[in-house]
């Protein structure tokens, strides 16, 4: 009886959700592999022609391979911002749960309003023109930065409540410093919590779209989102070339989230050995 | 979180070191040893946090009342306001993101509790089902939101087609001025709501299972045991839920600038697009202003509801 339930429940779910989150991306790939007349009447039907790679070498190459300089430059942004992330939230995350102290109530207001408060964008745009890094990389990364740490700080901070004290006290015994304790015991031990922030920040910096468009304009140090919208006009009529590139932006993602899961599933398997 | 912490760590210091009984004053006297926890390490990121989130943050509030060009401010009081909420179209976009944040974050309570409820049930494929709806939240909202605007094409988009097929006329989801807003909502919803899901099952799976055993025992019915079970002990999932949305749905622009520009017209502007689209045509005190505006609605909305949801969690 409740098998015979689940399995039609199960049945019903599994064709609405098709319907409903596997066909947008079933429209995106067939849209991406049709020729230019066929793709622009935005028909859901198989391509007669199926020229995916053709699609896809001809959106990566358009405006002189702009779409692969964005990518590089999403790469850089994003490497570059959520490597700092990993460690100057953790740092910060360390000494605020550990030493507690006057700045403790501080630092929370200033985790929370950085979670809540949504940025002045003009007001950003004049410090980083005052201190001169307007439109370029390393301003851009130090806004992700700022933007990114009080979530990351809540992360860690959540994790090291958990890490014996007992670690930093033997390791003071045994005569280390401040930066030898945090870099060699207490960073190591972060291991399965650094893998959630920087998968979490993986995702939020690459598909940022609001602060490389603000913080980041101009075509030749783009960022790919950026590119992306900025096809949409250019392609209005080669709807085959715009869902190309909506595809080659997909892809990331979908192997981060076939990676995530399998992480998720290696995770567990360690968890059994140990229990 | 800061009482319960410091608690300890006062005891901790002044049985190592009891040097420095006072908090007040600092140990710049004593040798080298300055703990293990050095306050330095609050530095870097202290001063990157400072410069491009707190200053500029602070700054907004006097450059709001200025005519300003990013190197002279000519203070014009009240100015940027009063246009603010004179000028139709900026008014629209007030109304529309407090429309956008209640109907998306709504939807998503509703839902994401649905699909929790479900994925939590025993039914076949749940494993594969969570993976499809959650997908979309890592997605591309640029990408999301340009093949939405395809698929939601008046004549021949996909959505309209399939209506008509079933014999039911498509509405011009983008297109009608009175719609537009709320098309993209549906698409924000469709992107969030495996959030919510996740976070609903996290929440549903830590209700242990005697409290629906002892309700099927007294002969409660599966609706008795989520109006008086699930409903309730969810109610932390729900605040998270209700946040979250309210703080993407009042902060919004991805979704919206990337499917209607704001249009048709100003008829699905909220802030966010205002606030680019002033800075765009170079009125920076008013951008900011809106900065402002948005500011003061997100806080107003969200730090209340937060201690007004948390308190009700602890009583």
């Amino acid at each position: 009886m409740k098998n015979l339930r689940g399995v039609v429940g199960g049945s019903v779910a599994v064709v609405v959700s098709a319907v409903f989150f596997l066909v947008p991306f079933a429209f995106i790939f067939v849209t991406a592999s049709k020729s230019v007349s066929e793709s622009s009447l935005l028909k859901f039907s198989w391509p007669q022609h199926f020229v995916l790679l053709d699609n896809l070498k001809q959106a990566l190459a358009a405006n002189d391979y702009l779409m692969i300089i964005a990518f590089i430059n999403s790469v850089i942004l994003t490497v570059v911002s959520v490597a700092a992330l990993v460690l100057l939230g953790a740092m910060v995350a360390y000494v605020w749960q550990r030493r507690g102290g006057r700045f403790a109530g501080v630092i929370n207001v200033l985790v929370l309003a950085g979670l809540i408060v949504p940025p002045a964008v003009v007001p950003t745009i004049w410090v980083l023109q005052k201190v001169g890094l307007f439109k370029t990389m390393p301003g851009l990364i130090l806004i992700e930065i700022a933007f990114g740490l009080p979530f990351c700080i809540l992360l860690f901070r959540a994790f090291i409540a958990s890490v014996p004290r007992d670690l930093d006290e033997a390791a003071t015994v045994d005569g280390a410093g401040p930066v030898q304790i945090f870099f060699r015991v207490i960073f190591p031990v972060l291991r399965s919590v650094m893998m959630t922030v920087i998968i979490l920040q993986t995702v939020f910096v690459y598909n940022d779209f609001q602060n490389p468009l603000y913080f980041l304009p101009g075509t030749e140090n783009a960022t790919i989102q950026v590119t992306l919208l900025s096809f949409q006009s250019q392609f209005n009529t080669q709807y085959n070339l715009l869902f190309a590139n909506i595809l080659l932006v997909t892809v990331p993602p979908l192997i981060m989230f076939m990676f995530f899961n399998r992480k998720i599933v290696e995770g567990m398997a360690a968890g059994s050995v140990k229990g | 979180m800061a009482s319960n912490l410091s608690t300890p760590d006062a005891t901790r210091v002044s049985s190592s070191r009891p040097a420095r009984p006072t908090p007040g004053r600092k140990n710049r006297g004593t040798k080298k040893n300055k703990g293990p926890y050095p306050y330095w390490f609050y530095l870097v990121p202290g001063v990157i946090y400072g410069l491009f989130f707190l200053a500029p943050t602070f700054s907004s509030f006097y450059y709001s009342f200025t005519r300003w060009d990013l190197f002279t401010a000519t203070w014009i009081g009240l100015d940027n306001y009063e246009q603010f909420f004179a000028e139709q179209a900026l008014v629209i976009g007030l109304r529309n993101t407090l429309i956008y944040a209640v109907m998306t974050s709504g939807l998503k309570v509703v839902l994401g509790m649905a699909l929790a409820v479900l994925l939590t049930s025993r039914i076949i494929a749940r494993g594969y089902l969570r993976s499809v709806i959650f997908f979309p939240v890592l997605v591309s909202t640029i990408g999301v939101g340009l093949t939405f605007t395809v698929l939601m094409n008046p004549e021949k988009g996909l959505i309209n087609n399939a209506l008509g097929a079933v014999g039911v006329a498509g509405p011009g989801w983008l297109t009608n001025p009175h719609l537009a807003i709320f098309s993209v909502g549906l698409v924000d919803v469709w992107k969030g709501v495996g959030l919510a899901t996740v976070i609903y099952i996290a929440g549903l799976v830590s209700i242990p299972q005697d409290y629906y055993e002892a309700a099927r025992v007294d002969g409660a019915s599966s609706w008795d045991m989520f109006r008086h079970i699930t409903l309730p002990l969810a109610k932390p999932a729900t605040a998270s839920v209700i946040i979250l949305s309210l703080i993407g749905g009042l902060r919004s622009f991805d979704l919206i600038w990337s499917m209607t520009k704001g249009g048709p017209g100003f008829a699905s502007d909220v802030i966010a697009s205002v606030i680019y689209k002033q800075y765009q045509a170079g009125f920076f005190g008013l951008s900011t202003a809106g900065s402002v505006v948005l500011f003061v609605l997100v806080t107003a909305i969200v730090v209340p509801l937060t201690w007004w949801l948390n308190r009700g969690e602890t009583a």
